[in-house]
């Protein structure tokens, strides 16, 4: 063990295991074309990032995410995708803008979350948050039908889907339903838009892609 | 009699219906004129922005089409839904290249439209004053309130124009002048986790127990919002994220017109409140409010 080291930030001694370096496989090998192309499509300067972390040390969801937001940057930055494919950061970030609302260089961190997600589900990416992403697909596809939102069909759907309408979850979900019901608060009959056309031609499937 | 357009939002019909109706009552107490838009849209919500960039810019431009050609501003009470307004008339102040012709051709005017938050537009000096005016003479101190305004009403302030994003006044001063007792705090703007509470209610949970936390620490009764997000994710689950606190939590989730509707002395103000999870009647009677305002929650 050393002796701590005065003006050490935390007081604590600093330990003398590092992690081994990195093997030549495992190094980053910078991709440069990537950020351009990211830019492009995203409209976000993800290349203005010089890595303060304020959007990580702010961001009340870091907890829970395998990547740091500016880790996320850094990785675009240096054009390693595969990195971002994998990661649960997209899918856990609410979008709560605490980021960009504190950053020095304005970089839109949730649009760019935005934009990875789009890009990792056209990539036909599992998403390794599946429920959040399910949620998301399910709640579009009742817009695109009838251009507002049923909550009772959302849930139903949802929960069918996930195996919440099962087992000891199902008591839960039923109990707080029934709840909601007695409570007024969940309506039975959707609502709709009258003019229904301009949704066709919003949600029309694209060719080779699908909406959910 | 002012009139401004509204945009109620899904919730609205549904799980908020305690929010919409006491929107109705407040509004029609202070002689404001509120003119739903005709055959509005979804926003989009989360799910739109995360999945579909060029679906969540169109449906947001044509609730704009339609606010164009009402009377401004457009009003709304729901966070996320003002969020997604405004956010869609940000980017089309920069074109509208993504937009669909049967969108276009509602005639556009849409990036004109004046969104404005609900809290904001009923905490402006005008209306807290005219609310302070006839507002009866119940005595609302007994309602020691953290006011909890949420992310998406606030930032980013390039979208919502505002600039005590960080520490918003509007419900603070709003409810002091009509006599609760408001409580300062940190977390007025930090995050719910929003709609995670379908998918990831854990996290939910973890956020939420810290804003319980501290509202309790800093001797709040009551947590008053200004979003149906909020209230939905602090009421529906407190029993629940109590337990997991190994803590005794009651802290009743108001929407600030409801505050309102109980300083107007609105007869319906307890069938509004009567639609929560957690009950506002041991709270209302500690603070010595009429018998009429909480017997029959």
């Amino acid at each position: 063990m050393s002796e701590p080291i005065a003006g050490a930030p935390n007081g604590e001694p600093l330990s003398s295991d590092r992690p081994p370096a990195p093997s030549p496989e495992e190094a980053i090998r910078p991709d440069g074309r990537w950020l351009a192309q990211v830019e492009a499509a995203s409209g976000v300067k993800a290349g203005a990032c010089y890595g303060c972390k304020k959007c990580s040390n702010g961001c009340p969801l870091s907890f829970a995410m395998d990547l740091h937001p500016y880790q996320v940057v850094r990785y675009l930055q240096l054009g390693q995708m595969d990195k971002l494919e994998g990661s649960s950061t997209v899918w856990i970030c609410a979008s709560c803008q605490t980021c960009l609302t504190r950053c020095p260089n304005q970089v839109d961190l949730p649009r760019l979350m935005d934009w990875l997600k789009e890009e990792l589900v056209r990539r036909g990416q599992a998403a390794p948050e599946e429920k959040v992403r399910l949620f998301h697909q399910l709640f579009l596809k009742g817009v695109a039908k009838r251009g507002r939102v049923f909550e009772g069909e959302l849930m139903a759907g949802y929960m069918l889907k996930t195996g919440g309408a099962f087992g000891p979850e199902a008591i839960k979900n039923a109990r707080l339903g029934l709840t909601m019901l007695k409570k007024g608060r969940m309506k039975l009959l959707p609502e709709r838009n009258k003019d229904r056309r301009w949704l066709k031609a919003l949600f029309r499937e694209p060719k080779g892609g699908s909406h959910a | 009699m002012p009139e401004v357009s509204y945009y109620p939002g899904c919730s609205l019909e549904a799980t908020a219906k305690d929010y919409a109706e006491s929107v109705e009552g407040v509004c029609e107490a202070l002689d404001i004129e509120l003119r739903e838009l005709p055959d509005w849209n979804c926003c989009g919500a989360s799910a739109a922005h995360s999945l579909d960039h060029r679906a969540a810019l169109n449906l947001g431009a044509r609730n704009l089409a339609l606010a164009a050609q009402g009377p401004s501003p457009l009003v709304v009470p729901c966070a996320l839904c003002y969020n997604r307004l405004a956010s869609a008339r940000h980017e089309l102040l920069e074109g509208d290249d993504l937009v669909i012709d049967e969108i276009k051709a509602l005639g556009g005017g849409y990036a004109g439209v004046e969104v404005v938050e609900l809290n904001d537009y009923l905490s402006s000096p005008e209306v807290t004053a005219l609310a302070k005016q006839r507002a009866t003479d119940l005595d609302l101190s007994g309602l020691k309130a953290v006011c909890y305004y949420g992310c998406q009403g606030q930032r980013p302030p390039a979208v919502t124009g505002k600039a005590d994003y960080e520490n918003p006044q509007g419900l603070d001063r709003l409810l002091g002048a009509l006599g609760v007792t408001v409580m300062d705090w940190p977390f007025k703007t930090d995050c719910c986790g929003a709609s995670h509470s379908v998918p990831r209610p854990d996290l939910v949970f973890t956020l939420v127990a810290k804003l319980y936390k501290r509202a309790l620490d800093q001797g709040a009764n009551c947590i008053v919002t200004g979003c149906q997000m909020c209230q939905a994710n602090l009421d529906m689950y407190q029993e629940e994220i109590a337990k997991q606190m190994g803590k005794q939590v009651y802290l009743p989730v108001l929407y600030f017109t409801e505050v309102m509707g109980l300083a107007l002395g609105i007869d319906e103000t307890p069938k509004w409140l009567k639609r929560h999870l957690v009950s506002p009647k041991g709270l209302l009677e500690k603070a010595q409010l009429p018998r009429q305002t909480w017997e029959r929650l």
